[in-house]
């Protein structure tokens, strides 16, 4: 039973501080201190995945070689996802700040800020945030720049290795790992790319100090996050809560008194049915989410959902591996086969062993989660698939 | 000494050298690990997922081709999920896939058809995805067929095109269930910068990439009465043809293949080693002649270094990518194409046939060849010279198809005229091969004496390496080459476009000093043309080759200018060496092409 009620938290987005003060003392820290308090700190990616974000700084800061970069993964594809937006938006400078302190750790000389394409919008803007940061970093002597490369709009740049791909002007295909990028990134370089929120939160580690972001969150999942809150909700928006809450406290604060199920974690996330709330933690140890909370109400049709985002993978799938290019075709025409009574129920056992497959067998992380979506929606709405 | 790691696959023990995949590891304890997009040639993909194993506290299953051998790494190949996932994974590329074998050209042959042998029993698990596709064929080229519907986007295609040979003809074009393996705005592969090598051919896994083939319409003209069917035979189809007819790779056959082809119904089988060797002597010349003019009369119009013009791939690789040095390639039309305007003109004469009644064939190594024999430049008999050309695989189906043990035929010799052949026409075949033969006939020719090479094998510009340079020393030169007398002659063999690429490259920057380049479209030179049989890998061209040498060695002339019917040719025909009746119709200028 979860334990952590829901708590709205101000860490991210408050003005308690100038960027400026917190850049100055972080520059002044040691590699190792700020290494250790990143580590202590239990700060997990908050792009999906939660790979321990210290770790990930600490590989790439003992690989040889003066080559480095630190990427800001921007490209904000998932559905039901809209916080980076929010945070590049409102705190671009924290985020630079972020890329700033990483790029002292690792000794790499330029960041890139990867921007999804739709976000073309937000480059002005950032660029004259970009001048003002830069200013802020000749005056303390720290010899970094940081540059901003627009995406294409191809949901499948969103993934680390694709992302590179697409920065070096190549098609954006996931890369065979190993090796990983805190090994042979950007330009096979080391380097570490994190979320935008991700180094916005490392910022704020650096001010608070990793002690006081433990404080809040359990133990696998600590600090709060940003969600994108969207769907049959009377408020849906950005909110940044406290990690390790319970999906019913979630839905009682958001719901519209009638949710029956939430996707989590966007289209490559899990979908949770009512009955689940009570005991679902959202969180590393229950379901993880980049963000995306999506809800729905009974006057949603649950085969509809899973059809949305069988699509969407089926078009933003690379198409270079088969069981993502094919399995998303056949999870598709499955779907469609059963509903219209051309298959029988039974081939939705067929699909969810081919699910299990393409979970197991793609080579990156998009073919690897349609599973997700696909088994949570089909195991506990059936009877929608069928009828 | 590089450092080898250790681990365990099926719960054995194995060592390999560090930087080895763990499919290397498994294949060096004979575990058979099925792959398709793996390719000894290219580089790693990992993106069919067939070769998947598990490891050991590994979530996931990991491609074996593309995973790293790790110390202590414990894998298993032969498990219930490894079973389940290579299953799912064939039964997928079969959904997306003109699964229509027997009509197939590569059935039998294909290697997702015995993948599918090996693991789908009884019905298919998945909807078939075919009739929703909307699939195209490309047949307006007339060297190689491209099938969308037989295609599993392995991209070993693509994998080939860009990095054996920098052509770049094909790529991934869209994304998701659109994917397909295109060409620059999805024109036609002849409208592309394609060089029609047919390396993508010789890789290509099912029957998504063929050659056109023209065994019907060689088959009518046979039957024709009133045609008079010749055919010629490219040096490098005799050490591979039995590869593909029950023979081991690097046996030699040329004598089955002739009786073979007399058998089959051709009227007259004879040898492109004629005109290779007829290419050594106008090309020799050509090549002392430049020298000359730059030497001597100190004309600064002349190019060089100038390159060979046997490979049809080359010749449109260079009209498309380095069309400013179109002046340094030899005049000389290619072995094939001499023969083909030879055919119909000496050939026919002397037979007294005339040429409108002739049909010229060539068995070739080669998928450009159809499309060099089909150019508007190669029409000097009158005709067009070369009819129909076949490659080495379609020979072996007509013998299959004449219902020929090839096996057990016995040899034969080529006809006359036009039959007669050197080991210097036979090393045509390798990699450097024109130049060693061109090197025998030019030193002689020069000095007199043979060329200062122990058994005439000149060593250093054989071997595999991409790019080899070699330089002979011309001292007491015959009276009326004084000019050459003391002339270091600098020469450079490059295979493969991409090593083409490289030596062009470096004429470009002036950081060459070469006079005489060598230059074959396709790995290996001939020998690995992509007419070929199929399969094709380093060690595959490496037996390949040896077999090419050690004809040349059998052989009791081995000297271009020696072939007692080229030396006819001069005298009853040609006249001699780049005189007019040459010009007329062996040699030939190529044109710029745009570089889309």
């Amino acid at each position: 039973m979860p334990d952590k009620k829901l708590k709205r938290v101000d860490l991210i987005f408050s003005e308690d501080c100038g960027y400026k003060d917190v850049l100055a003392e972080s520059l002044k820290m040691s590699n190792e201190k700020i290494l250790q308090e990143i580590l202590d700190s239990g700060l997990r990616g908050r792009g999906g995945a939660g790979f321990p974000t210290g770790l990930k700084w600490k590989f790439t800061s003992q690989e040889p070689g003066d080559e480095k970069y630190v990427v800001c993964n921007a490209d904000e594809g998932e559905p039901g996802t809209f916080k980076d937006r929010e945070i590049l938006s409102r705190v671009p400078l924290k985020v630079f700040g972020g890329m700033a302190v990483c790029g002292k750790v690792i000794g790499a000389k330029h960041g890139y800020i990867y921007l999804r394409g739709e976000y073309q919008f937000l480059k002005a803007d950032l660029e004259k945030a970009l001048d003002e940061f830069h200013a802020s970093l000749k005056e303390s002597g720290f010899d970094f720049q940081i540059h901003i490369l627009m995406g294409s709009g191809a949901y499948i740049c969103g993934e680390e290795s694709a992302l590179f791909e697409s920065m070096e002007g190549k098609r954006g295909e996931p890369r065979n790992k190993p090796p990983y990028p805190t090994i042979a990134g950007f330009r096979s370089k080391p380097t570490v790319i994190n979320n935008v929120e991700t180094l916005v939160y490392s910022f704020m580690i650096c001010r608070i100090g990793a002690k006081k972001f433990q404080e809040l969150g359990t133990a696998d999942s600590r600090g709060s996050k940003v969600f994108s809150i969207s769907g049959d909700t009377p408020i849906a928006g950005i909110y940044e809560l406290e990690l390790g809450m319970s999906l019913e406290d979630f839905v009682e604060e958001f719901g519209d008194g009638d949710t029956k199920a939430v996707q989590v974690g966007g289209a490559a996330g899990f979908c949770v049915p009512r009955k689940k709330f009570k005991d679902t933690i959202i969180g590393f140890e229950g379901v993880p989410t980049g963000g995306s909370m999506m809800l729905f109400n009974s006057s949603r049709s649950m085969y509809n959902v899973l059809k949305n985002y069988v699509e969407f993978f089926e078009e933003e799938s690379c198409g270079q591996c088969t069981p993502c290019r094919v399995g998303c075709q056949q999870l598709k025409k499955g779907i469609e086969a059963v509903k219209k009574g051309d298959k029988s129920a039974h081939y939705l056992e067929t699909l969810q062993k081919l699910a299990e497959t393409m979970k197991v067998t793609s080579k990156c992380g998009l073919g690897q989660s349609v599973a997700n979506s696909f088994s949570s929606i089909v195991d506990n709405f059936k009877e929608e698939m069928i009828y | 000494m590089a450092n080898t790691v250790n681990l365990k696959i099926d719960g054995i023990d194995v060592s390999v050298e560090e930087g080895k995949t763990v499919l290397d590891a498994a294949k060096k304890l004979n575990i058979h690990i099925p792959t398709l997009c793996h390719h000894e040639d290219l580089c790693v993909a990992g993106n069919c997922r067939v070769c998947v194993v598990e490891q050991e506290g590994v979530k996931n299953l990991v491609a074996s081709c593309a995973m790293p051998a790790q110390e202590g790494m414990v894998i298993q190949t032969n498990t219930h999920k490894v079973r389940n996932a290579r299953r799912h994974v064939v039964e997928l590329l079969l959904s997306e896939h003109n699964a229509d074998c027997t009509k197939c050209y590569k059935n039998t042959k294909c290697e997702l058809q015995s993948l599918a042998n090996e693991m789908v029993m009884g019905d298919h698990m998945f909807i078939d995805l075919v009739p929703d596709k909307n699939y195209t064929v490309d047949m307006m080229s007339p060297s190689i067929i491209k099938d969308d519907s037989k295609c599993i986007r392995c991209q070993r295609c693509v994998r080939t095109c860009t990095e054996l040979q920098h052509v770049s003809a094909l790529g991934v074009a869209y994304k998701g269930d659109h994917m397909k393996i295109s060409t620059f705005f999805e024109n036609p592969m002849y409208d592309v910068v394609c060089t029609n090598c047919g390396q993508c051919v010789n890789r290509c896994p099912t029957g998504a990439l063929i050659e056109k083939n023209y065994v019907d319409e060689v088959w009518d003209a046979i039957y024709d009465e009133n045609k008079h069917v010749v055919v010629q035979t490219a040096p490098a189809v005799r050490i591979a043809l039995g590869e593909d007819l029950g023979f081991d790779v690097g046996e030699r056959v040329t004598g089955k293949m002739v009786t073979a082809l007399k058998r089959i119904g051709f009227d007259s089988v004879l040898d492109t080693d004629f005109t290779a060797d007829l290419t050594i002597m106008e090309e020799g010349t050509e090549l002392l002649t430049r020298l000359k003019k730059a030497l001597v009369d100190k004309d600064t119009s002349v190019k060089l270094p100038m390159t060979t013009s046997c490979s049809p791939g080359w010749i449109k690789f260079i009209e498309h990518t380095f069309p400013e040095y179109l002046e340094n390639v030899s005049t000389c039309k290619s072995p094939q194409q001499m023969f083909g305007a030879l055919a119909k003109t000496y050939y026919a004469q002397k037979r007294n046939i005339n040429p409108e009644n002739i049909v010229s064939v060539s068995i070739m190594p080669c998928t450009a060849k159809k499309f060099e024999a089909n150019r508007p430049e190669m029409r000097d008999s009158g005709y067009q010279d070369v009819d129909y050309v076949l490659t080495t695989r379609e020979l072996a189906i007509m013998i299959k198809q004449a219902g020929l043990d090839f096996l057990t035929l016995p040899d034969d010799k080529y006809d006359s005229i036009m039959g007669d052949s050197t080991g210097a026409a036979v090393i045509f075949g390798a990699t450097g091969g024109v130049m060693e033969a061109a090197l025998r006939t030019a030193y002689e020719l020069v000095t007199g004496r043979e060329v200062p090479f122990e058994n005439l094998n000149i060593t250093a510009v054989r071997g595999m390496e991409g790019v080899r340079e070699a330089a002979v020393k011309i001292e007491n030169v015959l009276p009326e080459w004084s000019f050459l007398e003391g002339v270091e002659l600098k020469t450079v063999v490059a295979h493969g476009l991409t090593n083409a690429k490289k030596v062009m490259q470096a004429v470009k920057d002036g950081k060459a000093d070469w006079h005489f380049i060598e230059i074959m479209a396709c790995p290996g030179g001939c020998l690995g043309g992509g007419g070929q049989p199929i399969p094709t890998t380093p060690e595959i061209r490496q037996k390949r080759a040896e077999a090419i040498y050690a004809e040349d060695e059998g052989l009791p002339i081995r000297k271009s200018h020696e072939n007692p019917e080229v030396q006819q040719i001069y005298k009853d025909f040609l006249g001699e060496p780049l005189g007019h009746k040459s010009h007329e119709l062996l040699h030939t200028h190529y044109h710029e092409r745009k570089r889309v």
